[in-house]
């Protein structure tokens, strides 16, 4: 079984603070990690393989950086790394990305599943899962909190509705989109860290996997940003204190006053 | 051909305004001891600039320089009219949030001087059809057949793929439900256009009949203004309960248009095996207009029952921190922030929760915040339009006291 993993390097928000000025993150420091809801893809792929056999091969796009990223999935239990990046690949949106990562996988071949996190933290949109399938040409589940396989050929998930939960068989190859209900991942051992230090990530451009150029980048993206403003800000507002009583009086009547109860 | 952006080293003066308006944390004021200047100077990392221009509108002296490689329009705009919401029904019934895009989607249509029309999928569905247009719809396009008696993303993406190529709209809604994220990404891809996410504001400008799309970046720190203007039709999913609902005109009239679907040559390759409705009083936490949310405060599990008691009282949902989640006294399926869902209902009430960043971003776009907190010096409390400072035990019985009181009054 050969399973591709795309991920993504996001700012991590631990620990980060607020600038109460401009109410925006600090980014000064702010670390770069692998994108939460990745993890769980990663560690899916690993346990797929640790079953059938077979290679994880993780790819993420993104700057020179990225490749820590991709280092930590090796030390995760990944096989093989492979880093999508060039400069004219910058300021793309989901569509372009899409373009991107599915030339990339074009270019790797041989797979059977791909596994991708539910969305990203930075940017949540969930929109690159699908799109790479579309682009493909191949079947994809998203929101899959469960991972059956049922012979070499297909495949049995469980995806996550709003009203609860539906059952879908997909043909290999096939794209699944996981939720962070699908495993608990592991913590990579001292062993597999040190392998992950030496091992040798080809960094794969634009040139490598053929891409055409105007579908890439920033100008092979159909949305543009207009504008970024920051959010007006919340304030504090009323402040309530003393005998649990009339706290609760006051705040009923607040309450009642916005139609709420 | 390629975007350019530079700063002009004669005129940086390194006070930093970039630095700290950059959204994409892209400029940093370093020392440049090559340039001979008394002073750091600003640098930008391009493999972190989206090229926005942020940091040109801030600059006071003039020192960036952005070269924007204009991209040509390929399409005939013109050729596309019509706003479409695209009708979301899960077993039957539609969403909710149909009559939220509906209500919009009229607006913009009437601005666009342009019909509001809706897409109905669905099996055995058509008996909906009078209802869209009661909210607003001027056409409706209804695609009945029993191979869309479960949501697959093949076969609807196909189907609304051909409508949407067949019929040119300039605009599609679509609701940021777990069907729309899933199939939305596949159409645009397919048709070759934009698509906005999680959309919280939607205006169009009359004049160049763009969509403007606006939506939390980066954890909702930053809201961005997203445009599609080169492409055709402009795709946006929006958020719960970020519009009302359309109002239903009895008696409306409008036409329906049955769309007939030929199956044998559509696309279908998963296979649906059956739906298990589980999870017993399910909360639609997304939906929800007030969410009581529990934390570390809660201290114990038995404290939800509490919890329950103040949600049912309100008719709202059960979120939780992460925090409440790992100490196992709730499921996952409330968790609520950057790991969790994402909510913005009218009313979040916040039990015990201190918090974090982590648990912020997953709510701080909720109309009203109530917190209640031990620790007046908490994060929650700082952003809270009422902060309660005290034992949540002591608080939540009186407040569900006198909201019975006030009730039978």
């Amino acid at each position: 079984m050969n399973i591709i993993v795309c991920i993504k390097q996001v700012p991590s928000v631990t620990n980060v603070q607020i600038d109460p000025k401009t109410g925006r993150l600090k980014r000064d420091g702010v670390e770069s990690v692998i994108n939460p809801f990745d993890e769980y893809a990663i560690e899916e792929g690993v346990r797929i393989r640790e079953k059938v056999g077979g290679k994880v091969i993780v790819i993420t796009m993104g700057p020179p950086q990225a490749e820590s990223a991709l280092r930590e999935a090796l030390s995760r239990g990944a096989d093989e790394a492979f880093l999508i990046s060039d400069r004219t690949f910058g300021g793309a949106d989901t569509l372009a990305t899409s373009y991107t990562l599915s030339s990339a996988i074009k270019f790797i071949g041989n797979y059977d599943i791909i596994i991708c996190g539910k969305q990203a933290s930075d940017g949540n949109t969930a929109q690159v899962g699908p799109g790479v399938a579309e682009m493909l040409n191949i079947p994809h589940v998203a929101y899959v909190r469960k991972i059956e396989l049922l012979s070499d050929k297909s495949i049995r998930v469980e995806r996550i509705m709003e009203d609860g939960y539906d059952l879908i068989e997909s043909p290999f190859p096939t794209l699944l989109t996981v939720v962070k209900e699908i495993n608990n991942p592991r913590i990579p051992s001292l062993r597999s860290k040190m392998f992950s230090k030496k091992a040798f990530i080809r960094i794969l451009d634009a040139a490598t996997i053929g891409v055409d150029a105007k579908k890439i980048g920033l100008n092979g993206s159909p949305t543009q940003v207009m504008k970024i403003f920051t959010p007006p800000q919340r304030n504090c507002g009323e402040k309530f204190s003393g005998d649990a009583k009339d706290i609760a009086v006051a705040l009923v009547r607040r309450l009642s006053e916005l139609g709420i109860v | 051909m390629g975007n350019n952006i530079r700063v002009l080293t004669d005129k940086c003066v390194g006070c930093k305004m970039c630095e700290s308006e950059c959204p994409f944390g892209a400029i940093s004021v370093l020392e440049r001891l090559e340039y001979n200047r008394r002073f750091e100077l600003a640098v930008i990392d391009l493999n972190k600039c989206s090229y926005c221009g942020s940091c040109i509108r801030i600059c006071k002296f003039d020192a960036i320089e952005l070269r924007k490689y204009e991209v040509q329009s390929e399409i005939d705009k013109s050729l596309y009219r019509g706003v479409w919401v695209y009708a979301e029904q899960r077993h039957g019934k539609v969403s909710n949030i149909v009559y939220e895009l509906l209500n919009k989607g009229h607006i913009l249509a009437e601005e666009l001087g342009t019909f509001l029309s809706a897409v109905l999928i669905g099996s055995g569905i058509k008996s909906k059809a009078q209802e869209l247009i009661e909210r607003g719809a001027n056409k409706v396009y209804v695609c009945d057949d029993p191979i869309f008696v479960e949501f697959q993303d093949d076969p609807y993406a196909s189907i609304l793929t051909e409508l949407i190529e067949r019929e040119r709209p300039e605009i599609i809604l679509m609701g940021a439900t777990n069907i729309g994220r899933s199939f939305a990404a596949r159409v645009a891809a397919r048709i070759h256009t934009g698509l906005t996410a999680d959309c919280t504001s939607l205006e169009v400008d009359t004049v160049t009949k763009n969509l403007q799309q606006t939506r939390p970046a980066f954890d909702g720190n930053i809201m961005a203004t997203i445009l599609t203007s080169k492409h055709r039709p402009q795709m946006a999913t929006v958020r719960y309960k970020v519009f009302k609902e359309a109002r239903a005109e009895v008696g409306r009239n409008g036409e329906i248009i049955e769309y007939k679907v030929d199956t044998r040559t559509l696309l279908n390759r998963t296979k649906f095996l059956s739906f298990v409705k589980n999870i017993p009083n399910i909360v639609n936490l997304s939906d929800a207009n007030i969410v009581v949310s529990v934390g570390r405060g809660l201290g114990k599990p038995e404290g939800l029952k509490l919890i329950k008691e103040l949600t049912e009282c309100l008719g709202g949902a059960i979120g939780a921190s992460r925090a409440a989640v790992d100490s196992g006294w709730i499921s996952d399926m409330h968790q609520i922030g950057q790991t969790g869902k994402t909510v913005a209902p009218k009313v979040y009430i916040a039990c015990g929760i201190s918090g974090q960043i982590q648990h912020i971003v997953g709510m701080s776009s909720s109309d009203i915040i109530i917190a209640i907190n031990k620790d007046v010096t908490c994060p929650m409390m700082q952003i809270a339009s009422y902060a309660i400072n005290g034992d949540l035990y002591e608080i939540i019985p009186n407040i569900i006291k006198e909201i019975k009181l006030s009730e039978s009054t």
